[in-house]
């Protein structure tokens, strides 16, 4: 980490976006994780990734658990309420402050111990139900905090920094949520902004539960020899599926690609997302099919990222539920209360 | 043989059934028919966590004088559950009454000789007039209510009303369930002397109360107190509560153009994934809130604690029950006090409210969602089994359409673009309370962190020890603050000067009230004070400090108020004196009377005449 503080004045030739905001506006405090940190890459791709789509900072709200990913959101978007909840139970809170308010953007930031061991009966379940937020796991494969244990995502004989041998299964969390019926679901890598960026963007854009693992590697504890989440590791066996760019509505498709190879999808905002197949037999329309490839990837070895599964018409909570299309928060007595007559009805329903 | 015991609207029937035969409903039939003949009835389902085969009993206490409480002691027996034959019979008082199925002849060795005996061939008569066997176990139930109704005097019409009320538009239904009625009614009249000792007789004592379950009262106080997201877990005693929050809430929250839902209700994975969407959703503006019972509030613990110091507005149902986990899941206590009361790690204390019927708990947790945002944290309604899931006589349910919402220290966009200055943390009315504003409220102002402990005045990060002892010194001005705003305690003075005090809350109140009735009547006076609420206002400490000894009490083993009054209200230990009952079953009124009466003996004082005081 660094103590230097950032100038709070911004050049005045700084590019604003179309709500008038800096990408400066979309900064936090000055992280605290160690210098070389996947995790603070991912906070720089959230920044631009919002900067981007011209989202206003105060209509997020950026949840997260406990580790060192989840000390991340007062890192970024310095002007939007957060709430570093406890260990592993960021799902429900968000789940909760979404049915609040559905009217806000609900980025849930958790890493693998948060999400993988601890809590990952709430993560099964807020993706079950179909919360519409852009949920991330940043993963190391390790226990940052409490310097350098396995967490439930660390490969089955991958080493330690100490040279312990991890005999546990790894879970997949982009396996389990496509499993549990997750409606985005996307893989990347912290070092890979290009390819990271506009999966976020995607992932905003999308109205329904959008999960991304990001692979990010510990430069303390996970980074070494025998890591399978090390940054040596992740890019030798990268298999990127594909490459997004997303757009905007106002921004004209410029870029011209081989016949075939791009599929144009047009999200819930007018805005487009194109898709640039890398793998030719890859299909992220279909579940089961992105199911079986991302199993039998895992067999060979090979990390698969890009976007993963994105269902086209998808439907969240709020839907489920039936609820009004406005806040609930903003109700006053007059929606709330029946009042003393509808109670007096109901007394003498009563004797 | 002793003298069988005469008594007019006042004495108690019990009904021992099998689990899952219909017994519940028809035994329900009987309660109400005396409570539609003007007399105040107070039933209670002493039921075993099983859906079918065990035993369970229907205990109904009938009472002019509107002694709601259990009385103790059976009058009549309605032994209809050879299981539990033997306790049963000796449960009936002496000169009581038992009433059983004498189709197949039981040994004399089996019956008492001081009880007076009615046997009726229940399952010989349902035989001949049924052939279907689910039929038969169904009607046997309305014929034996029938039966009842002639020896005790209870007009059967009354019943054949209320069946008609219940199978209103199901004809199928209706006729049949009217005919078993009669059926045994008839035989009855025709071979059994009616009326027997025990009568009902019309008269004017019910007058507007309405007849309702804790469960669904409390339900219906959490619509009207503005709840818009309810997370909840299904456990035993308070499931009902949800299930009837979702009945309310489609009747009452339904927008009448579009069909949407002004609402949203989950049931979550866990009693830890309720709390924490109450808590975001209380984050977030809502008013929002979860019902559970004791191995729910052991789950809730960390969450708990993070609103407390976060300070989040949660509102916790409780609906207690006998612990552990899989202890005593259907029976009554008062045992979760310490563990709301501080739940969680680190320092923490939470205001506990003690509603002691449904209409209390219909206004109590009401109030719960003022006092949760006015204060910003966790604040519980502690009712139980013995409120929660039996019907109770209680005055009806009232609202003021005037009163408004308190929404609590809300700093509000425009507050904030004429520069308040907003500091999440700090005090600026010398209350404890800081202010809050929601997320999204403001580009570039109001926006804060949340996080447990580690803050300063600011939300900013700290770890500074200053800050912190900042933080709970402010936290402590709030709870000196909750003590006036939480229910204040309720005094019933003795007829007559009295030494002794006594203090109790929520489900006690009834069986209490009765007891300090026949204490009375005993020449023992004692000052009662009904705790309504912690933190404990003062004058509950002055009650303490101005009787020579105060009685407890309570329904669970380790006297969990009196600590609590110990600890946070500075009461001197010695003077106060634990009457604790906590075996599942609802305290009676008995038990209070002899507890009592057998300590003030104890200390030696006899009660001389009455008009003096013990």
């Amino acid at each position: 980490m660094t103590y230097l503080a950032k100038p709070r004045l911004h050049h005045p030739t700084l590019p604003k976006n179309r709500r008038g905001y800096t990408r400066r506006d979309y900064e936090g405090a000055i992280s605290t994780l160690c210098a070389g940190c996947g995790h603070d890459s991912i906070s720089a791709a959230l920044i631009q990734a919002c900067f981007e789509l011209d989202v206003e900072p105060h209509r997020v709200a950026k949840l997260s658990g406990i580790g060192c990913s989840s000390k991340t959101p007062t890192y970024f978007l310095g002007n939007s309420h957060g709430f570093n909840s406890v260990h592993g139970r960021m799902p429900s809170v968000l789940t909760g402050a979404n049915l609040a308010n559905r009217d806000l953007l609900y980025l849930g930031v958790s890493g693998d111990g948060d999400s993988a061991s601890i809590g990952l009966g709430q993560f099964a379940h807020c993706m079950r139900r179909g919360v519409n937020m852009v949920y991330i796991v940043e993963n190391n494969g390790v226990y940052g905090l409490t310097k350098g244990q396995f967490s439930a995502t660390a490969d089955r004989g991958s080493k330690s920094k100490r040279g312990v041998v991890n005999t546990d299964a790894a879970i997949d969390m982009a396996q389990l949520a496509l499993q549990l019926g997750a409606s985005f679901v996307a893989r990347s890598f912290s070092g890979d902004k290009e390819q990271l960026v506009p999966l976020i963007k995607a992932a905003i854009e999308h109205r329904g539960a959008a999960f991304i693992d990001v692979v990010s590697p510990c430069v303390a504890f996970n980074n070494h020899a025998g890591s399978t989440k090390s940054y040596d590791y992740v890019r030798e066996h990268n298999e990127a599926v594909n490459r997004l760019d997303v757009m905007v509505p106002r921004a004209a498709i410029s870029a011209q690609y081989p016949p075939g190879s791009v599929r144009a999808i047009t999200l819930h905002d007018g805005s487009t997302m194109l898709l640039h197949k890398l793998a030719a037999d890859y299909d992220p329309g279909d579940r089961i099919r992105a199911m079986n490839y991302l199993a039998e990837r895992q067999a060979q070895g090979q990390v698969v990222t890009g976007l993963l599964y994105a269902e086209a018409e998808p439907e969240d909570l709020h839907a489920s539920l039936n609820t009004v299309s406005g806040p609930l928060n903003a109700l006053g007595e007059r929606e709330l209360c029946p009042g003393a007559a509808a109670l007096e009805k109901f007394n003498a329903s009563l004797r | 043989m002793a003298t069988p015991i005469e008594a007019v609207n006042d004495f108690v029937v019990k009904f021992a059934n099998i689990n899952g035969s219909g017994s519940a409903s028809a035994n329900a039939l009987f309660a109400k028919a005396i409570m539609r003949m003007g007399v105040p009835v107070s039933p209670r389902n002493i039921f075993p966590s099983n859906i079918q085969g065990l035993p369970t009993w229907y205990e109904v206490r009938v009472s002019e004088q509107c002694h709601l409480g259990r009385r103790g002691g059976v009058d009549l027996m309605v032994a209809m559950n050879p299981q539990t034959w033997d306790r049963d019979l000796a449960e009936i008082e002496p000169g009581g009454y038992l009433f059983y199925d004498s189709t197949k002849p039981l040994a004399r060795a089996k019956f008492r000789d001081d009880v007076t005996v009615i046997g009726m061939p229940l399952t010989a008569i349902c035989n001949d007039a049924y052939s279907d066997a689910r039929q038969r176990q169904l009607f046997k139930n309305i014929i034996y209510v029938g039966a009842l109704a002639a020896l005790l005097d209870i007009d059967a019409d009354e019943v054949a009303e209320l069946i008609g009320e219940q199978y209103k538009g199901k004809e199928a239904l209706l006729k049949p369930n009217v005919h078993a009625l009669q059926m045994g009614r008839d035989y009855a009249r025709a071979n059994l002397r009616c009326p027997i000792g025990l009568r009902v007789r019309r008269a004017n004592a019910v007058g507007n109360r309405i007849f309702i379950e804790g469960n669904n009262a409390t339900a219906l106080g959490c619509v009207y107190g503005g709840a818009t997201v309810a997370a909840w877990y299904p456990i035993t005693p308070s499931s009902s509560v949800a299930e009837a929050f979702a009945r309310h809430c489609k009747r009452y929250r339904t927008d009448p153009d579009t069909g949407k839902a002004r609402y949203a209700i989950v049931q979550a994975e866990d009693e830890l994934a309720s709390i924490g969407m109450v808590i975001g959703a209380g984050w977030n503006g809502a008013r929002a809130f979860t019902c559970t019972s004791g191995p729910g509030i052991s789950l809730m613990q960390e969450f708990i604690g993070l609103a407390y110091f976060a300070e989040i507005p949660a509102v916790i149902i409780d609906v207690q029950r006998g612990g552990p986990s899989t202890g005593m899941p259907t029976r009554t206590q008062q045992s979760d006090l310490l563990s709301c009361a501080y739940a969680s790690h680190g320092d923490t204390k939470h205001p506990l409210l003690f509603p002691e019927d449904p209409k209390e708990a219909f206004e109590m947790s009401a109030q719960a969602f003022d006092l949760a945002e006015r204060l910003q944290t966790p604040v519980f309604v502690l009712t139980d089994l013995d409120i929660g899931m039996n019907e109770r006589l209680c005055a009806p349910l009232e609202w003021d359409d005037t009163q408004r919402y308190d929404r609590g220290k809300v700093m509000t966009r425009a507050e904030l673009d004429q520069g308040r200055e907003f500091g999440r943390y700090l005090d600026v009315d010398g209350d404890g309370i800081p202010f809050r504003t929601y997320p999204g409220t403001h580009p570039t102002r109001g926006a804060y962190f949340t996080r447990g402990t580690t803050k300063d005045r600011y939300a900013r990060y700290s770890e500074a020890g200053p800050d912190y002892v900042d933080n709970m010194l402010r936290l402590l001005r709030k709870f000196e603050t909750a003590k006036s705003l939480v229910p204040k305690p309720e005094l019933a003075a003795a007829k007559h000067p009295a030494r002794f005090g006594a203090i109790f809350y929520g489900s006690t109140g009834p069986a209490m009230r009765e007891a300090l009735a026949s204490l009375a009547a005993q020449g023992i006076y004692v000052n009662a004070l009904r705790v309504r609420a912690f933190p404990f206002q003062d004058e509950i400490a002055a009650f303490v400090a101005s009787h020579n000894k105060v009685f407890v009490v309570e329904q669970n083993r380790d006297a969990q108020l009196k600590t609590l009054l110990v600890n946070d209200a500075g009461v001197n230990p010695a003077g106060l004196i634990p009457v604790l009952h906590y075996d599942g079953t609802p305290i009676t009124a008995r038990f209070i009377t002899d507890a009592i009466a057998a300590q003030v003996r104890k200390l030696n004082v006899r009660p001389i005449q009455s008009g003096k005081a013990a």
